[in-house]
């Protein structure tokens, strides 16, 4: 759906979607590090099971929610990738103790 | 990322925009505790996202208007103010006491003066199959393009109209993205209206920008005009676009929908902390009851820039620093004497805001496009369809407050962000009211979802603990 533009010169970041290793640049959000990756990145919502992609990428839809390092519900759009996070897709409600 | 150094300050500005850079720079200038809080990774708000760190430098392609940023955002780095960005301000009262959110910590602080930039958000465009993985708005194709150098390479349709929509294009164009596509969505009927405003744009700064621009992207891409009906399709994935335009109607298959039908005013913040708001008939939107100076019904609140009525980015400029400029007369008024003269000021914002009249009616969207109809999802987080909504009005819900009780609408995690003016339009007209009449989601602190256990590590006073003991 995206591709990175020639030119760009930032380092390299890995993250770990769901014990993938794939590779972010430094300043990607984590919803576009999951867009950029090519990876099936779709959500599922919590009412109805939809699956949902980002739609806004500015903080106001929450249709980014992920779980970043044990933590749910976090809009990743928000979130600059930093070395080493794990993330796991939403699979509809965010669960107790995460 | 640290939580604030102090329990008080001068001035609180809250967003990191045009207009909150320009009322922090102006502010800490002159010498008030200034402190800027805002909720993305680096300065520059929308318009100017990533300012700082975009990997997109080759100049020419994010334009002139993008770089001109880079100055407020050094300006305001270096005025004094303290600056924290990835803060969420989830809270703000009448005493101007602030709730701020930082690392995944809470802070109150107190403010003398708070000016809030939180800016705009684009426009719902409930279209059937909008809720689609691979419909996005333009805007979040703009923010992955300016933060990221991330361009669409599938399969890609632009629909919608406004000024937005064209730079979008252009700028996935010079950055080797594809467009298969651009939908416009501006109704016929708006060129006429919009003449009578025709001479100020002419001899507005934006003219010739925009004709280039369109001449740029009508160069590369079949552009359809006169867009009457958008649809989305596919299961599980946005698979196709149907659209009518005139007589022809056409089925295109499609990876990626951008939508875009401008900008309004992200007004949560300030509802919330109970600043009046009033039905904007030429925006189509809510904008607050504001003062010359930007001040708001509740005292001590300022707004500039987008969020007190849509203006764009020079506009904005201005805007923060007038707002600034009251505060500062309030609060240091021997520092006033060496500001820029009011009437500058004001000569400055009428001409950032010339043309911006003309845009209103040419951009003002279609009523199939703002108010949806049958099994089109109006609320994106609880779900609820354009019919559920007109099957709550017949049984009895009156206005946006009663709905949530029918059916949830505006309660789910985006706070009606994403819902709120279409669920105002729609039953304003189901109920054959305005839109003033029928009202908004009255809004509550916290602004967006914080952490329970946040709040509760929140330091108490005695005062609070004794009021939830018992005996």
């Amino acid at each position: 759906m995206f591709k990175r533009a020639e030119g760009d010169t930032r380092r390299s970041v890995t993250i770990h979607v769901e014990g993938r290793a794939i590779e972010a640049r430094e300043g990607d959000s984590v919803s576009a590090a999951l867009l950029a990756s090519g990876l099936d990145a779709r959500r599922a919502t919590a009412v109805s099971g939809a699956k949902r992609l980002p739609y806004c990428m500015m903080g106001v839809c929450f249709d980014c929610l992920v779980t970043i390092d044990g933590v749910g519900n976090r809009q990743g759009c928000l979130v600059p990738v930093v070395d080493g996070m794990q993330i796991e897709i939403q699979k509809g409600k965010r669960e107790i103790g995460k | 990322m640290s939580a604030p150094k102090r329990e008080q300050y001068a001035v609180v500005v809250i967003g990191a925009g045009p207009a909150g850079l320009a009322a922090t720079a102006s502010a800490a200038g002159a010498g008030l505790s200034t402190l800027l809080l805002d909720e993305n990774a680096g300065p520059g708000g929308q318009v100017w996202r990533a300012i700082s760190s975009t990997p997109v430098t080759r100049e020419a392609v994010l334009g002139a208007d993008y770089w001109s940023g880079a100055e407020l955002a050094t300006a305001a780095r270096d005025s004094g103010a303290e600056i924290i960005h990835r803060a969420t301000v989830w809270s703000l009262d009448r005493n101007l006491e602030l709730g701020v959110s930082v690392g995944g910590g809470s802070a109150f602080i107190k403010a003398k003066r708070v000016i809030i930039a939180t800016g705009a958000l684009e426009r719902p465009f409930p279209i059937p199959g909008w809720t689609l993985p691979g419909v996005m708005t333009a805007g979040a194709a703009q923010t992955m393009l300016k933060s990221s150098g991330l361009v669409p390479d599938g399969r890609t349709i632009i629909a919608g109209q406004g000024p937005l929509l064209w730079l979008l294009a252009a700028q996935i164009l010079r950055l080797g993205g594809r467009i298969d596509r651009v939908l416009d969505t501006t109704p016929r009927a708006n060129y006429m209206a919009a003449l009578p405003h025709a001479f100020a744009f002419m001899t507005s700064p934006y003219v010739m920008k925009g004709l280039a621009m369109m001449r740029e992207v009508r160069a590369k891409v079949p552009v359809v005009k006169g867009v009457t009906e958008l649809a989305a399709a596919g299961d599980g994935k946005l698979a196709s676009v149907s659209y009518v335009a005139g007589s022809k109607r056409e089925t295109l298959p499609a990876d990626l929908l951008l939508l875009h039908q401008g900008v309004v005013p992200n007004v949560n913040l300030a509802m919330a902390a109970g600043v009046e708001h009033r039905w904007n008939e030429s925006q189509l939107c809510w904008t607050p009851v504001l003062d010359a100076d930007g001040n708001s019904s509740v005292p001590g609140i300022a707004i500039a820039g987008d969020g007190a009525g849509i203006g764009g980015a020079q506009a904005a400029i201005w805007r923060g620093r007038i707002a600034a400029r009251a505060a500062i007369a309030a609060l240091a008024p021997a520092a006033v004497a060496k500001l820029d003269p009011i009437a500058a000021l004001r000569t400055g914002l009428a001409r950032a805001e010339r043309g911006r009249a003309f845009l209103d009616v040419l951009f003002q969207p279609a009523p199939q496009f703002r108010i949806p109809k049958g099994d089109t999802i109006v609320c994106r987080c609880e779900e609820i369809t354009a019919q559920d909504v007109l099957d709550s009005v017949a049984i009895g819900a009156t206005g946006p407050n009663q709905l949530k009780a029918y059916r949830r609408t505006g309660m789910g995690p985006c706070q009606g962000r994403l819902c709120g003016l279409t669920v105002t339009e729609l039953m304003a007209e189901a109920r054959g009211k305005s839109p003033q009449e029928i009202g908004y989601y009255r809004l509550r602190a916290p602004v967006k979802p914080i952490m329970l256990s946040e709040l509760a590590a929140l330091p108490k006073s005695d005062e609070a603990t004794k009021a939830v003991v018992r005996g």
